[in-house]
């Protein structure tokens, strides 16, 4: 995605990201169409590199995953809207898909598998519909506040309409007694995988298609300033309730998705909680260009699976990582790689190698020693009852001891000391890399 | 009838009161920042935690002391090391890294004290019943509680309008400008505001967590109500805060002792038509009592619709 760069919102949020870059237009249909075939290509090869049973199933749950973010992104990254709520319609599209799947298959109706995100995609949209007039009033807090208030609403009220929602326990479907079209069962689980894949693309390409739509720049437009965009002409709310109805549309195929995947809709897919993560996983890939939900999505659905089977307490460093995203890269992942674009295509980024160099070994330090405080004290205070004797990386260690807990608290500090000390060092090798690529492209 | 009354009022004002002990430190730490503190209850189940696991050691007078303390410390840190930092990359920013803090919190809290609730006890001094209403006891821990946030209550307010810092933090929250010109430390007065805002979200912790129940998800289950009490009160507005910290405490107490859903009124008005089954079914029996943890954010969407500056505030959220 050649011409990324010049989403990227020039707000305050970009300025520590991805910087905005004015480059020549029309460099040609092929630059445009890549990416896709590329992106394309991946999901069509993926399963034939990764062909394990757990493989499969975490790529379809980055699939669900990738539409989900993107379409928070629409809210949040290019319209400026910080909801604490967008599960609502990822959710109530998976029950609504969850019924018709099964309304199809009791009525013997010929309606194919693949076609069951569009029923997703029109609840999600409906909801959207339903609620966009009370939500959009204004932008900042107040949406905030209506978006978590609808999502408890919305959440509490599910508990009580215990005849749609089927109360904790859900809704389960049956995928596979649907009309069959070519053969296709939709048992096996890499029949499914492609089947969110060619949705999760058709999305991927509808919401950037969007970006590039006049709407899409009144969007960021009324992100950075919804006053001058009513001196224009354009109502404000107008625009942000278009925006929030197209998001929850395809919210709602995400839902249709985790729906066919996992046959069973509930009511944790609706909650606070479900809008968490897809805020964290938007916020962690970039919310500044199209690709950072993308990234984010991918990252958080590995590190949720992988990290999950490495310790237990893999939600306290998903909370960490968040944090530090917050702190020191509000670009997020996507942001810190874009930033190296300029420098990389001038050719001055081997001024910056030794300097990250000098910076990755105290880094590194200062993660292995709190990871290693972290693991040892969760040995400490929940797993006293194992023993104390554990193992990090290969190095068996005794948690008891003081020795342990002296080494990677001094590893912890010492490297956060070393870290502050080269900071300015690694600063000051950017300053002259960035400097010396503008000269060279300009 | 006149029982539930009485007994509801008492409990919903008692719940109310420890509402705003909350409220009130995130309504200063808003007009502040211009951004609601996500990991406010967090701090709240820290003193809980925290008092509790003083009060093994040394009784529960001297954690109700330390335990706010320290936890007022923490948020002064968090303030002066992650806040301010977060502060210049804008409000949205800010708000994830609250976020993201409630979110780190209570893994923390898990990881220290486990999922299940703590045996965080009422003291012995306590442990008796006050008066006796048509045969309910009233349990004296429960009196305490409402001296204690009534105490607490009336000594911010003075604070805040009679004392030359209430005065200073009352003119750095609308003009820092002009109160670090006049050669006040405005950081410094944020960082004391912070810390006492977080501190008496964990006195009320310390105070509820006998009464209540002391777990990890606590901070999940009352942050959100705490937001609809800031934001139906007026973003900003301390009076807000305390009139609807008041409306939420009884109107949710009271939902909880009513038993009636409109089957049960149309039933003892004599008619007998119910619609079998299906959603309309479920909404025919369900009672108010089944409704009450949707009100207040029925609450929170209806003022934000017809009023968005809230009940009592003047700026917008």
């Amino acid at each position: 995605m050649s011409d990324l760069a010049d989403i990227a919102p020039s707000g305050t949020l970009a300025q520590a990201g991805a910087r905005p870059s004015i480059r020549p237009r029309g460099a040609g249909a092929v630059a445009q169409v890549l990416p896709w075939l590329v992106a394309a290509g991946i999901l069509v090869a993926a399963p034939l590199v990764f062909t394990s049973g757990t493989a499969l199933t975490m790529m379809s749950l980055m699939g669900i995953m990738v539409v989900f973010s993107l379409s928070y992104n629409m809210l949040l990254g290019q319209t400026g809207l910080l909801s604490f709520g967008h599960a609502v319609y990822y959710g109530l599209a998976a029950f609504f898909t969850v019924h018709a799947m099964n309304l199809v298959a009791s009525l013997r109706l010929p309606v194919p598998l693949p076609l069951m995100p569009v029923v997703g995609g029109l609840a999600g949209l409906a909801f959207g519909i339903l609620f966009a007039r009370i939500s959009t009033r204004r932008a900042g807090t107040v949406f905030a506040m209506i978006s978590l208030g609808i999502c408890e609403l919305v959440a509490s009220g599910s508990h009580i309409l215990h005849s749609f929602f089927g109360g904790e326990e859900g809704i389960t479907a049956n995928r596979t007694k649907m009309l069959r079209l070519f053969d296709l069962s939709f048992g096996p689980q890499i029949q499914v995988y492609y089947l969110i894949a060619a949705w999760c693309l058709i999305c991927a390409l509808a919401m950037y298609a969007i970006t590039r739509t006049p709407l899409g720049r009144l969007c960021n437009a009324v992100r950075e300033n919804p006053e001058r965009v009513e001196f224009l002409g354009y109502e404000p709310q107008a625009i942000r309730s278009t925006a929030f109805c197209l998001s929850a549309l395809f919210a709602g195929v995400a839902g249709a998705l985790a729906a066919i995947n996992f046959e069973i809709a509930n009511s944790a897919y609706l909650g606070v909680h479900q809008s968490g993560v897809v805020l964290l996983a938007t916020f962690i890939g970039g919310i500044g260009t199209f690709i950072g939900p993308v990234v984010g999505a991918v990252a958080v659905t590995l590190l949720q699976v992988s990290l999950s089977d490495l310790t237990e307490v893999w939600q306290l460093y998903f909370g960490l990582l968040f944090i530090a995203i917050v702190m020191f890269a509000p670009g997020g992942i996507a942001g810190l790689a874009l930033m190296h674009g300029p420098v990389l295509r001038a050719g001055t980024a081997h001024r910056l190698l030794p300097a990250y160099l000098l910076a990755l070994g105290p880094f590194l330090a200062m993660l292995a020693g709190a990871i290693a405080l972290i693991e040892m004290a969760f040995r400490v205070l929940v797993k006293a009852n194992d023993g104390t004797e554990m193992s990090l990386v290969g190095i068996p260690l005794d948690a008891a001891h003081i020795l342990p807990w002296c080494v990677a608290g001094a590893m912890a500090a010492g490297g956060a000391l070393a870290l502050r000390a080269v900071l300015p060092r690694v600063a000051a090798a950017w300053d002259e890399a960035s400097a010396a690529a503008k000269e060279k492209l300009a | 009838m006149l029982e539930l009354v009485i007994i509801s009022t008492l409990n919903g004002v008692l719940y109310g009161m420890l509402l705003f002990l909350m409220a009130s430190g995130l309504t200063l730490i808003f007009s502040m920042m211009g951004v609601l503190n996500f990991a406010h209850a967090s701090f709240y189940m820290l003193g809980a935690f925290f008092g509790y696991q003083i009060s093994r050691f040394t009784g529960f007078w001297v954690g109700l002391v330390v335990a706010p303390v320290v936890v007022g410390g923490i948020g002064a840190l968090v303030e002066r090391y992650g806040l301010r930092n977060v502060h210049r990359h804008g409000h949205v920013p800010e708000l994830l890294f609250t976020f993201g803090l409630a979110y780190v919190i209570e893994e923390v809290v898990q990881m220290v004290w486990g999922k299940l609730p703590v045996d965080y006890r009422v003291p012995a001094v306590l442990d008796f019943p006050a008066f006796t209403v048509f045969g309910t006891n009233y349990p004296a821990y429960k009196l305490f509680m409402l001296v204690i946030s009534v105490v607490i209550f009336i000594a911010l307010l003075t604070a805040l309008t009679r004392t030359r810092v209430g005065l200073i933090i009352q003119a750095a929250l609308t003009h820092p400008n002009m109160v670090a010109m006049l050669g006040h430390d405005v950081p410094k007065v944020f960082m004391l505001v912070f810390g006492v805002g977080t501190g008496l979200a964990a006195v009320a912790g310390v105070i509820a967590g006998p009464a209540l129940v002391t777990q990890a998800n606590m901070a999940g289950l009352l942050g959100p109500i705490l937001f609809v009490v800031v934001v139906v009160g007026g973003l900003g507005s301390l009076t807000g805060a305390f009139a609807a910290s008041l409306l939420i405490g009884l109107v949710q107490t009271f939902a909880i002792s009513l038993d009636v859903s409109v089957a049960s009124v149309f039933q003892a008005v004599g008619i007998d038509a119910a619609p079998s089954g299906g959603v309309l079914g479920d909404l025919w029996t369900v009672t108010i009592a089944q409704i009450g943890p949707i009100i207040p954010y029925l609450l929170l969407v209806l003022v934000l619709i017809a009023r968005p500056t809230g009940l009592l505030g003047n700026r917008e959220a």
